[in-house]
């Protein structure tokens, strides 16, 4: 009884958390927009946004795609680290585990160091899409690569996926080594920083197919609640259940590999959401994924709307990587409650 | 200090030159209509020393209220409020600040928040850097649109092309070999040299030199071997790359010299990284000074 209650309260904890991160992102920046220009921009919106302000513009066209990018960023990694954290049955997996943000990364990599020599055509046909086209494919041909090789007779072996995303992930680590080498000092400086992430790219298009490619993928990862809860209890036991396993592992690799490329390819490489938003939410809740999925998106979301709203704050006029920040918050944060939770974990 | 103080005394300009810069700037005028009719000055945003350099020449600091954190000269354009470094900039910070235009070059960035800076109503001036003599003209023409100071663009414009023009001759008439000159830029641990399509490469064509290092572009690692075939008459650095070494001694002591012509004569000629590569208005300065060097250390 007292882990159902915990599990509703944890719910609308994330849910109360997310709403007072997006609220306070959006009354602070570095451009001063008061309470009552903040009013006036959102009352004019109903009437077809005849007055174009400054403070209507900043909002509009900066702050708020900002906003909604951090709250599918944090939404999709999240949802994905439980999927992941559920499927390889330890608190400690993470999406990048599968290969998806190295082969972004690597992918990225290639398009900003040797994409106008080997691709005269493609920046021209897909323009400034390239790039995010490019990463987004990466990831998800690296996750399928790391699939592959973990299948075996019996089905895909985790251990297998484990170790082969190991490699894998080294493997482009290496590959992106070479293309810091290769690269030219301006190229070097686009490749570094957008391997630090950061959501300040976000305009509203590529903001909308990142919203989309995430609500799909929690959608459908809402219906992988319960076959995860069976495999909590073992492989062999999930299928004597009537769970079909391979199944589900597919479906939350393709459901990961969808929502964490999309997050990736538009906003760089963000740490440690998915990894400490499912643990903290487990942590109060209980591993019921049911309670842990929708409320890790939840959290996630408003653990990358805080961290964004700092990285744009403090240093103001300029900005601070949010890959940085997530890793400065969220690291020191998982080792204290590594060491309170010792013995539960 | 002293180089451009040097640099506002020499000869007016080339009527050539002139007319070319009267007519970029009505055009200009055409495109700031804005502050024809009203009378308050643009405020600017600059990215890139060079620019900022620009717009202290210009007399036109009291408009200027951020910069980039490559803008350190004069001494002043340190105190400017810091938009942070110029391949990083942030919408929402550089809109703060309020400004009418951005001047900035096609190395600043993500092109993304230059769109959206765009968006929100700022003119965002983009130069080329290709590291000729037309980029400084370029960045003085921008200035003097942006700031609403043409007229003394213009001057300056003059000014500058008469200083290059005699510093091209000075160099042009020198007489004997071409030294071999090698870039060494190391700000940090690992030192890198410069290929084609730098800076360096650039400056010491102007200079009077020849590249040591040819058939790759931008800037590599350093090593002993490439160092030794390269075999270079004459070192250039940056000083802080000798500060980041903790002094010249220092500096002389890394292996990959050692195979060096240089290193025998001990062949070192150190500039300040943003006068020697940064395309700015101390550009005839700074290449006076260089091609000097160069005979120097050839004699």
């Amino acid at each position: 009884m007292s882990q159902r209650l915990g599990a509703r309260a944890v719910l609308g904890g994330s849910a109360v958390l997310l709403v007072a991160a997006f609220a306070v992102g959006a009354v602070s920046g570095a451009y001063a927009i008061s309470l009552s220009q903040l009013w006036n921009v959102l009352t004019s919106l109903g009437q077809g946004g005849s007055n174009q302000s400054p403070e209507h513009l900043v909002f509009l066209n900066i702050r708020l795609p900002r906003l909604v990018l951090g709250v599918a960023a944090g939404a999709g990694l999240g949802m994905a680290g439980t999927l992941m954290q559920g499927l390889f049955r330890n608190p400690l997996a993470d999406p990048g585990l599968i290969g998806i943000s190295s082969g972004a990364a690597l992918a990225a990599g290639i398009t900003i160091v040797l994409g106008a020599w080997f691709w005269p055509v493609l920046p021209r046909t897909l323009g400034s899409w390239t790039l995010v086209v490019m990463a987004f494919g990466g990831g998800f041909l690296v996750t399928l690569l790391i699939y592959g090789l973990s299948r075996s007779e019996g089905g895909t072996r985790m251990a297998l996926m484990l170790l082969a995303g190991i490699a894998i992930n080294a493997l482009a680590g290496a590959g992106l080594g070479l293309l810091s080498v290769m690269a030219t000092d301006e190229q070097l400086r686009s490749l570094q920083f957008w391997l630090l992430g950061s959501l300040g790219g976000a305009r509203w298009s590529a903001v909308i197919l990142v919203c989309v490619a995430v609500f799909l993928s929690c959608w459908a990862a809402a219906s992988l609640a319960s076959p995860l809860n069976a495999i909590a209890l073992g492989e062999a036991q999930a299928a004597l259940l009537g769970v079909d396993v391979e199944r589900t592992k597919r479906r939350a690799i393709v459901i990961t590999a969808v929502a964490v490329g999309a997050v990736t390819a538009t906003t760089g490489i963000i740490g440690f959401i998915g990894l400490i938003a499912p643990h903290w939410v487990r942590m109060v809740a209980g591993p019921d994924h049911r309670i842990v999925l929708p409320a890790s998106a939840l959290l996630g979301a408003a653990l990358v709307l805080a961290a964004d709203t700092v990285a744009r704050t403090v240093m103001a006029p300029a900005e601070l990587p949010l890959g940085v920040l997530t890793a400065f918050i969220g690291v020191p944060m998982f080792l204290l409650m590594l060491r309170h939770f010792r013995g539960r974990i | 200090m002293t180089d451009h103080h040097d640099s506002l005394l020499l000869p007016s300009a080339r009527r050539r030159d002139v007319l070319r810069v009267l007519s970029a700037s009505a055009l200009g005028a055409a495109a700031w209509p804005a502050f024809a009719q009203d009378k308050r000055l643009p405020r600017l945003v600059t990215v890139s020393g060079a620019i900022t350099e620009v717009v202290y020449i210009l007399g036109a600091e009291g408009q200027l209220v951020g910069t980039d954190t490559t803008s350190l000269y004069p001494a002043a354009a340190r105190g400017t409020p810091k938009v942070g470094y110029m391949r990083q900039l942030s919408a929402e910070g550089l809109l703060s600040l309020k400004p009418d235009a951005i001047i900035a070059t096609n190395e600043s960035g993500p092109t993304v928040v230059l769109d959206q800076i765009r968006t929100a109503g700022v003119k965002v001036e983009i130069i080329e850097a290709d590291h000729t003599w037309g980029e400084v003209q370029r960045k003085v023409q921008a200035v003097g649109r942006a700031a609403a100071k043409e007229a003394q663009a213009r001057e300056l414009q003059g000014r500058l092309d008469a200083e290059w023009a005699q510093v091209q001759q000075r160099v042009g008439a020198a007489k004997g070999r071409k030294p071999k000159v090698l870039f060494v830029l190391s700000h940090s641990a690992s030192p890198q040299v410069s290929g084609e399509k730098t800076a360096a490469h650039s400056v010491i064509g102007y200079a009077g030199g020849v590249n040591a290092l040819g058939g790759f572009h931008g800037y590599r690692p350093m090593t002993a071997e490439a160092m030794a075939s390269a075999a270079p008459d004459i070192i250039l650095t940056s000083t802080q790359s000798i500060e980041a070494h903790g002094g010249i001694d220092r500096f002389w002591e890394r292996p990959e010299l050692a195979l060096t012509p240089a290193y025998k004569k001990r062949a070192l000629i150190t500039q300040d990284a943003l006068l020697l590569l940064g395309f700015g208005p101390r550009l005839p300065a700074a290449i006076g000074e260089l091609h000097d060097k160069f005979q120097a250390a050839l004699a």
